[in-house]
């Protein structure tokens, strides 16, 4: 029963068995076994999605939607199921709201080209947080280029939270759409939905959130969050790359546009005009990436088989360790430290560049990202050009973080 | 051989002494904490190498058939490696500068021992070091 695995060292007894479950997990790096801690980039791949998508191209391969051979109801049936999985995963009421996209940067792109720009006019707003990854920032840049609409940004504090109080003062001064993060990738802040999706609605905001960081490390239930948008990538969820999801309530999906035009997506044409297929294929113009929704639905299927809560209550432990270890080292700087974090700490150590620390730890075998997370707005607030920054997932354990403290100290030696 | 191939020479014999990674790395980041600054005049947009990850900045002068580089990186490995391309090309005859291959970098295992994205600057580098000796060339 799980309510028995209260105490932490037990409940990482309990998920170290999932380790082995990645065979990336297992390679040698520079010689020494991989500590990887670079998963809010992209994860890696349990066997079961490995598999499921080496089946899918043995056995079930052709394109959907069209033949009336075998193949092609494979094909169809796996693509389809998939949609399934993945709408009752996030709570969807409909499977039609679950649009296929490669990722959470086309996920955006759609909304704010297909819903935002035909209501948008010279003068209206879109709030953004200062949180964002630049793939919810670039996209409302090009609207605004379009439509002469303008970007107001709800500000940050020195621990990587939001300023609620200039947000909902924001949110009351007219604003025609919100798209915010669920988890800032940069600094692991996990920002308030429920206040700030309750407050966008009070004024008539439709709100977009990007849960590409979110999804991975927790329960997501997007009926719950009442958010009309919910964009997220399958490689960040121990899915394959190229594949991502938009989630969207059915009646704005009504109404929106088709986004691209091409096949699968049209129910006739003519040159004199062309009739759009229903939800969701509407906005599937295309073959899709059908052995990526298959690695995505059964990514979800191996989540779900290890459970969302025990899932987030093991990071929290790991992060909190994390955290813990890394604040001991001297010369370190945390940077995000907010009440409310998931799976990420940013830091910087000594006067030593990211880059130089990331090739040192390299060398030892320790995987972390370095740079500016595509987050440059959060970096200008630090006045830093990056950071380092060790990301968690499922798969990680206390000696994960003791190998990256124990590089970190080493990379100190050698940095004198 | 010609001054270039015997500047390569010198720093394959020097690199040739560690048999270690982390040796290597600590002389490369010795290299680069000596390395004199650039002013913050120099520090500009025009003088930055695009291709790198952290920030690089090159300035070359020319004196007669020669050409001078100083340049500086934000990251102390990255200086290291400017170190040691300024010791090869630096002050040297710009035909040369062109016409030399790089084999320095194979000999000193550059390309396993550094990150992809630390090599591709290193490669930005070296082709903005040629690219500047072909402008000298044309200038003459």
């Amino acid at each position: 029963m799980n309510q028995v695995l209260s105490k932490p060292p037990s409940m990482q007894a309990d998920l170290a068995a999932c380790r082995r479950d990645f065979p990336a997990l297992s390679l040698q790096i520079n010689g020494s076994p991989l500590v990887f801690l670079d998963s809010a980039a992209s994860s890696q791949q349990p066997n079961s999605v490995i598999d499921a998508v080496a089946n899918y191209h043995r056995n079930s391969h052709a394109n959907v939607h069209r033949g009336v051979h075998t193949l092609s109801h494979r094909a169809t049936e796996a693509y389809e199921g998939a949609r399934d999985v993945i709408a009752a995963f996030i709570g969807a009421g409909n499977r039609s709201e679950v649009i296929f996209t490669s990722g959470t940067t086309e996920s955006i792109n759609l909304v704010a080209q297909s819903f935002c720009r035909p209501m948008l006019a010279r003068g209206d707003t879109i709030l953004l947080t200062h949180l964002e990854h630049h793939s919810n920032i670039v996209p409302w840049q090009l609207l605004c280029d379009q439509t002469g609409a303008k970007l107001l940004v709800t500000p940050i504090d020195e621990t990587g939270s939001l300023d609620l109080a200039i947000f909902d003062k924001q949110i009351a001064g007219g604003v025609s759409m919100l798209a915010m993060a669920h988890v800032s990738n940069a600094l692991g802040t996990v920002l308030p939905l429920e206040h700030m999706i309750s407050r966008a609605h009070e004024h008539g905001v439709p709100v977009l959130v990007d849960g590409a960081q979110a999804v991975p490390h927790m329960d997501v239930d997007v009926k719950s969050l009442d958010c009309d948008f919910y964009a997220f990538s399958g490689h960040k969820m121990f899915g394959p790359t190229g594949i991502g999801i938009l989630y969207a309530r059915s009646e704005h999906l009504e109404r929106m546009p088709p986004y691209k035009g091409g096949g699968d997506m049209i129910l006739e044409v003519r040159f004199d005009g062309t009739t759009y297929n229903e939800l969701p294929y509407k906005f599937e113009a295309g073959t899709p990436n059908i052995s990526g929704a298959v690695g995505l639905g059964a990514a979800i299927n191996y989540m779900k088989s290890i459970g969302m809560d025990r899932i987030a209550a093991h990071e929290a432990d790991l992060l909190t360790y994390m955290t813990q270890r890394l604040s001991e080292i001297p010369g370190i700087r945390l940077i995000g430290t907010a009440k409310t974090k998931a799976s990420v700490q940013s830091f910087l150590l000594d006067d030593i560049h990211p880059h130089d620390l990331g090739t040192i730890l390299d060398h030892q075998g320790v995987a972390i990202r370095t740079g500016h997370h595509c987050a440059m707005p959060v970096m200008e607030f630090f006045g830093v050009p990056g950071t380092a920054r060790a990301s968690l997932a499922l798969y990680n354990n206390r000696d994960d973080i003791d190998r990256l403290v124990s590089s970190l100290t080493k990379a100190k030696e050698i940095f004198g | 051989m010609n001054e270039i191939e015997q500047a390569q020479r010198e720093v394959i014999d020097e690199f040739s002494l560690f048999d270690n990674w982390m040796d290597r790395y600590q002389y490369l980041i010795d290299l680069g904490k000596r390395l004199p600054d650039l002013t913050a005049a120099e520090k500009t947009d025009d003088n930055k190498i695009r291709g790198c990850q952290s920030q690089v900045w090159f300035v070359a002068e020319q004196s007669g058939d020669r050409l001078n580089f100083r340049a500086i990186s934000d990251a102390a490995i990255v200086s290291g490696l400017i170190a040691i391309l300024l010791r090869i090309y630096s002050g040297k005859r710009v035909n040369e500068i062109i016409d030399t291959p790089p084999d320095f970098i194979a000999a000193l295992q550059l390309e396993q021992h550094l990150s992809p994205t630390r090599s591709n600057g290193l490669a930005s580098m070296l082709k903005a070091i040629r690219h500047m000796a072909a402008d000298a060339q044309g200038s003459r």
